[in-house]
């Protein structure tokens, strides 16, 4: 029997001074029609290098140095550049990651589907089949829709307009590489929902590229784990998740957070924070024209008390980047009072604010901007005490102490930033928060651009610290899995007003708002619990 | 620095122009060596060809040196254009970041301010300027300045009001830095290519300018200079072409390298373009 796909022996190379010799190394894997093969792997494990070999993107500088790739029974890697083409959109289609990037901004989303039709000569079709795919997609009023540019839809809708381009010649191979890592957690969830029901009515093979085991939990018939170019474990999604053979898949599988509640411990009710009534409001344009205003924040009262971890959570756009913005006044609030022990922070000066910014402190979300490239990280986590009058020599053997203390060599305070990986960034950044011995900390999406093993280490090292140091944390996440993880306490944001807080059990348990209910609802994997490997502490 | 240099040299062009950008400033360094006393005094008779009474590129109709004249000039040229533009960055540095940084109506003022010497027509300006202040080097360099900063603070600005907004800046906005710390210590280091780049190309700017108010008469009368040459020979150009000819390559060549040298300095401090230029044959 001939499958779908046949990857066998694929190596290919990669340019000299990469951290190792191949790109991919040996893999083979197949796909059969009807399938839905997920390939899982952290970042840089040649995950989407697989899949663009297989579409015939590859960059020049990698070159293909060995192994075969068959597709319906054809070599693929011998054929011209036009043969090829014939086939890309006919056989097979390729959804991306990135849809606020993967359309054409200057042209109709109709005009693009028809063009993907056009290119096979079968442009004529369009005008009938055009609204089809729209509605195939679940697009309401294909009609108007199809008349619109890019930029009036959201994510979500452009990332269903891109799958009905990919589906518009029905291809029987769908390659969708990390097609929802964009999205939010709810549109996230009606995409899978879309690939999974479209892959069933037409009967294709879907390869499906992720880093997320909830999703591959939602979704997969079949998984392939891949680490550093190889395929460590292969085999249907039911032994994969709940039985992984391989020490990879068991140390992944161990990452994924676990939404199990670690805390416990009562906390006596003693107000380090307080918001009440802030409000921000956005105002644009003005001159001509009427002025737009966009509520950020409203609504978004809460109390955080000693010792205790609050976390803040909601889709993108939510407003609960902002609302922590205030609190640190990166962002000024129009109304309304910022209770820190009592005494409201709002209409400080600058002068009067810096007393304040010892005690408040804050971990940022992208651990790639958040450190400045040309300052050494000895002096990036000093410079705070030493704008506070501390002695700089005192201050540079505290920073050797958080350094062990972030679980970092303490070399690396002659060091710079980009000679760090994502996670040992995050933990500088948080050693440089800790230099100022804050008694609030507050983490806007810490571990969010993480890959999901290092994610899983840093969450653990600021649960242990909060523990040594007896710190408050404000933790703003988009993913519940975390949050429940962490958390003490939960505030579901929505559109800048909290809709619902409560403690994490509670909330997670019994959720009264019907926005806390679908959030829930979309968490990947939801029916999968990971299984617990004792030997994996 | 290492790999800056390794960079750097991967453009040909770039290394050609240093090397004879450093060669015009050899010259400039060593011209009362090599032609001693002032290129003002005759030495032959006039309108001598090149190679002729030992005279290496002729000379003018007063039977002044050319090969002198350009040596001197050499000095005039190169150091209206690095004080100029100093001065120009300082001008154009100082109001982008204050522009940048702050937002709102200062940046509004700021940039209406600058758009307002931007639609002035700059040599116009210079010409102006140097007119009512007379001609000296002092005035020269002064107006070169003031019509070329424009651009510095546009860049300046606009990389301001990028980097204002990243994380690491905010970061130190919540350690408590004060506004002048943040300024000087976080954002400008990170804008230093593009101006490094922007200013080598300043420099070949603010050499022509002086060139041009030279050959209108407008140098510093006491300063031989490439300008002054050209338009002196301007007159005779059938007669005795090496008089306009040998300053015209001068300034074209330095102009050219610095240019070069720009280019070379905007991959070698932008490595992920470099490399992508590198790999294309």
């Amino acid at each position: 029997m001939t499958h779908l796909l046949e990857v066998r022996d694929l190596t290919i190379g990669l340019p000299q001074g990469a951290d190792r010799p191949h790109a991919v190394d040996g893999i083979s894997l197949h796909l059969d029609a009807g399938e839905i093969l997920c390939i899982v792997g952290e970042s840089g494990s040649g995950k989407s290098i697989t899949a663009n070999t297989i579409m015939g993107l590859l960059p020049r500088e990698l070159p293909v140095l060995g192994g075969d790739i068959l597709f319906e029974g054809e070599r693929l890697l011998g054929l011209s550049a036009e043969a090829l083409r014939s086939r890309r959109g006919r056989r097979m289609a390729m959804v991306f990651q990135e849809p606020m990037t993967a359309l054409n901004p200057l042209m109709r989303v109709g005009d693009q589907i028809a063009e993907a039709l056009a290119v096979h000569g079968r442009g004529g079709e369009a005008r009938q089949k055009v609204p089809e795919l729209l509605a195939a997609v679940n697009l309401p009023d294909p009609a108007s829709i199809a008349r619109m540019h890019p930029f009036r839809l959201s994510g979500g809708q452009r990332q269903r307009v891109m799958i009905a381009m990919a589906l518009a010649l029905e291809p029987a191979l769908l390659i969708a590489d990390e097609p929802t890592t964009a999205l939010d957690v709810t549109t996230q969830m009606q995409i899978l929902k879309l690939i999974r029901e479209i892959q069933e009515r037409r009967g294709m093979g879907v390869m499906f590229i992720t880093h997320d085991f909830g999703v591959v939990a939602e979704i997969a018939d079949r998984v392939a784990v891949m680490q550093y170019g190889r395929i460590v474990e292969q085999g249907p999604a039911r032994d994969v998740l709940n039985a992984p053979q391989h020490p990879y898949t068991r140390a992944l599988i161990a990452a994924v957070p676990h939404g199990r509640s670690t805390q416990g411990q009562a906390i006596r009710p003693a107000p380090v924070l307080e918001m009440k009534g802030v409000t921000k409001t956005y105002r644009r344009g003005g001159w001509f024209g009427a002025k737009v205003a966009v509520k950020a924040i409203h609504d978004a009262d809460f109390v955080l008390n000693k010792g205790e971890t609050l976390g803040l959570v909601g889709e993108s756009g939510s407003g609960k980047s902002t609302l922590a913005r205030c609190v640190v006044r990166l962002v000024e609030p129009e109304a309304g009072e910022i209770l820190f022990h009592g005494e409201d922070l709002r209409p400080l000066s600058r002068q009067g604010w810096r007393p304040y910014r010892k005690r408040i402190q804050m971990v940022f979300q992208d651990p790639y901007a958040s450190l400045n490239p040309r300052r050494k990280v000895g002096d990036a986590i000093t410079e705070g005490p030493v704008a506070h009058g501390a002695d700089p020599k005192e201050a540079r053997r505290r920073a050797v102490e958080l350094l062990e203390l972030v679980k970092l060599d303490p070399s690396a305070i002659e060091r710079y930033p980009h000679e760090f990986s994502g996670g040992q960034r995050q933990r500088i950044g948080l050693a440089r928060a800790l230099a100022m011995d804050p008694e609030l900390l507050i983490a806007d999406e810490p571990v969010s651009a993480l890959d999901v093993s290092v994610q899983a280490q840093v969450l653990n090292l600021l649960a242990e610290i909060r523990q040594r140091l007896g710190l408050t944390l404000l933790f703003i996440t988009h993913d519940l899995r975390v949050a429940a993880q962490i958390c003490d306490r939960i505030a579901v944001m929505q559109r800048g007003a909290i809709v619902e807080q409560g403690p994490t059990a509670s909330v997670f348990g019994a959720p009264r708002h019907g926005y806390t209910r679908a959030l829930l609802d979309s968490i990947p994997g939801r029916s999968w619990t990971p299984p617990v490997s004792s030997e994996l502490a | 620095m290492r790999i800056f240099w390794r960079n750097f040299s991967r453009n040909r062009g770039a290394v050609f122009g240093m090397v004879i950008l450093v060669g015009v400033a050899m010259l400039a360094l060593l011209a009362p060596v090599i032609f001693p006393g002032s290129p003002w005094d005759m030495v032959g008779a006039p309108f001598m060809p090149p190679g002729e009474m030992g005279l290496l590129l002729g000379s003018d109709s007063l039977g002044r040196d050319v090969a002198a004249g350009i040596a001197h000039g050499a000095r005039v040229s190169l150091l209206v254009g690095a004080v100029s533009t100093a001065a120009a960055l300082l001008i154009g540095v100082t109001l982008g970041a204050v522009a940048g940084y702050f937002g709102g109506i200062v940046d509004d003022l700021v940039m209406r301010f600058t758009e307002f010497f931007q639609t002035i027509p700059s040599f116009v300006l210079a010409i102006l300027l140097v007119a009512i202040f007379t001609p000296t080097i002092g005035s020269i360099v002064f107006a070169i300045a003031i019509v070329s900063w424009p651009p510095v603070a546009r860049v300046v600005r606009a990389e301001f009001l990028s980097l204002r907004s990243r994380e690491f800046v905010q970061a130190s906005e919540v350690l408590g830095k004060s506004r002048f710390s943040i300024v000087i210590g976080d954002i400008l280091p990170n804008t230093l290519s593009p101006i490094v780049v922007l200013s080598s190309l300043m420099v070949a700017s603010a050499i022509l300018l002086e060139s041009a108010l030279s050959f209108l008469g407008l140098g510093d009368p006491n300063l031989m200079s490439w300008g002054f040459l050209i338009g002196s020979g301007r007159s005779v150009i059938r007669l005795a072409w090496w008089m306009s000819v040998f300053p015209g390559i001068a300034i074209f060549l330095t102009v050219l390298s610095l240019n070069l040298v720009g280019e070379g300095l905007s991959d070698a401090l932008n490595p992920r373009l470099a490399r992508n230029r590198g790999a294309k044959p």
